[in-house]
């Protein structure tokens, strides 16, 4: 019992990432249409996409090296690998102990690097734009990612996830400013890792202004699917590594088998009001010229910088 | 309220006054100043009342009061009109390599910690750990003067530096006596008025409120 239970609620959080990540997708795309006066297309569109992707043949450049090749495999894997580090569902699962927060970052840093260089390795002048682009973006984001990571690190005096979870929903409440402002430096960099609006606009195919999908341009078929289904993943596991470390009441505890319905029922109301969140933004902005990016993810650093300063000044 | 809980909200009252100086530092248009500058008041307004509480020094209440009738409501309410009148309030201003500015105000806000830590080890108040952020409100405002070139921005700079002694005076030691904070809020008010006067003339002889026109008053040689 004490062996397979973990297991299997890690394997319920792997099935619910696969899964939920799409209709989280679906439900963000249907609240914009709602938002703008446009019929949706429902939530299990993003689903469709990627099924309809699988059918199709893949149509490979003639100088496709190997990296083009196992990019979306490796982009894809290191997200779920993600997805088994971060307590979506319950803390203490099998996989939290292979990677603490720092180790996590990188794990998205990598999917990050081989994207990039499968922009490059085609040769195409979209996707060489696309990995500059993106690779100024992600020098920037980077270590404002980080700042805000340890100031939640501080508060909760570990770098492990559970850890975190723990201390944060089961310690005496204190109202913190130093998470406070962690959280509005966490939700600009989500933001810009994530490519949402006021850096990247996720609908459109325009070459001005396109970063990641000028990288992905190349792809298609099952890689394409394979791409677009880590970028959902992305999603929500930014989402989820949002809600763990900033609102984790409600995860449950390690071996808590009688509380997993309550934290789902939480999980599903936390996401919609992160999709509601997410749309007003994206609603409410503007895309941003290229060259305003570093005073915005001067501004994430900046507030996870005195996260990190108000922890020590005020606390 | 408990003591413990009134110190938390007091730090978080904190947070946001920095938050709001670092806002005034990048923010562009004038308006948004304004709005900044007058949430900044109302932040330390409520930061007042409540370190009033928690010490029952009740003369706090009348400054907080004081903070808010003039900081939040008449000192925005003739910048607005100030602002209307000299037909600038669509004017935005350039401000000069923001990232690099935001740095030096973290480095300014490092340094006003490792400037008050005697204080803080000495005081035995409730606040004590405000005393840094007061100080870099204070330093913060004076960036603001150093690298803004419009007069209207720099005079805001001016109020923030103001409401950074201000924070300080209350969070060292539970406020100024009532005589000395009245004669300040009166002083505020009046240059508040010749702020105005002066912004009409600097306007006249130069045709703009741009400080670095004031250089040239220099005659050629």
């Amino acid at each position: 019992m004490n062996i397979i239970y973990p297991a299997a609620v890690e394997v319920l959080q792997f099935l619910i990432l696969l899964f939920a990540a799409p209709v989280f997708v679906g439900w963000v795309r249907m609240l914009k249409c709602w938002f703008q006066g446009r019929t949706s297309a429902g939530l299990l569109q993003p689903h469709r996409d990627i099924m309809k992707l699988f059918y199709k043949d893949v149509v490979l450049a003639e100088n496709a090296s190997w990296i083009f090749r196992f990019t979306p495999y490796l982009v894809f894997g290191a997200t779920a690998v993600a997805g088994g580090v971060i307590p979506i569902l319950s803390v203490g699962l099998p996989l939290s102990a292979t990677a603490d927060i720092i180790a996590l970052v990188a794990l998205f840093t990598i999917s990050r690097f081989f994207t990039a260089l499968a922009g490059l390795d085609i040769g195409t002048a979209f996707g060489g734009m696309g990995s500059s682009r993106e690779k100024t973006i992600a020098s920037l984001a980077e270590p404002a990612m980080l700042m805000a990571i340890f100031t939640v690190s501080l508060v909760s005096q570990s770098t492990s996830l559970s850890q975190m979870v723990n201390v944060i929903a089961h310690g005496e409440f204190v109202l913190r400013p130093s998470l406070a402002f962690a959280l509005l430096a966490f939700v600009l960099i989500t933001l810009a890792e994530t490519g949402r609006i006021p850096v990247d606009n996720p609908a459109t195919h325009l070459e001005l202004t396109m970063i990641h999908e000028a990288m992905i341009l190349e792809y298609s078929g099952r890689h394409l699917a394979l791409i677009e289904w880590a970028g959902m993943m992305k999603l929500f596991l930014f989402t989820a590594l949002g809600i763990a470390s900033f609102f984790p009441w409600g995860i449950a505890a390690a071996g808590d088998i009688a509380f997993l319905p309550v934290t789902t029922v939480l999980l599903l109301f936390k996401l919609i009001l992160a999709g509601i969140g997410l749309v007003l933004i994206e609603t409410g902005l503007a895309k941003m010229r290229l060259f305003r990016l570093t005073e915005f993810l001067g501004s994430a650093f900046l507030f996870a910088t005195l996260g990190l300063l108000s922890y020590f000044i005020l606390e | 309220m408990s003591t413990n809980i009134a110190a938390q909200m007091n730090s978080v009252l904190a947070a946001l006054v920095l938050l709001t100086a670092f806002g005034l530092l990048v923010q562009r248009r004038v308006y948004g100043l304004l709005h900044l500058f007058a949430w900044q008041g109302l932040f330390l307004s409520i930061s007042t009342a409540v370190v009033g509480f928690v010490s029952s020094q009740h003369h706090l209440y009348i400054s907080s009061v004081l903070t808010l009738a003039l900081k939040v409501i008449v000192l925005p309410y003739i910048l607005h009109t100030l602002i209307i009148r000299l037909k600038i309030h669509k004017e935005v201003e350039t401000v000069v390599n923001v990232p690099a500015t935001m740095l030096i105000g973290i480095a300014l806000v490092i340094f006003s910690y490792h400037l008050t830590a005697p204080i803080r080890d000495l005081s035995t108040l409730v606040t004590k750990s405000t005393i840094a952020v007061a100080l870099a409100t204070v330093m913060l405002g004076l960036l603001m003067m150093i690298t803004r070139r419009h007069a209207v921005t720099q005079i805001i700079g001016f109020l923030a530096m103001e409401n950074g002694l201000f924070f300080a005076a209350t969070s060292a030691t539970y406020g100024m006596p009532l005589v000395v904070e009245l004669g300040v809020a009166l002083d505020i008010l009046i240059a508040a008025f010749i702020f105005g006067i002066f912004f009409f003339h600097i306007r006249e002889t130069f045709d703009s409120l741009d400080v670095e026109q004031m250089a040239m008053l220099k005659e050629e040689d």
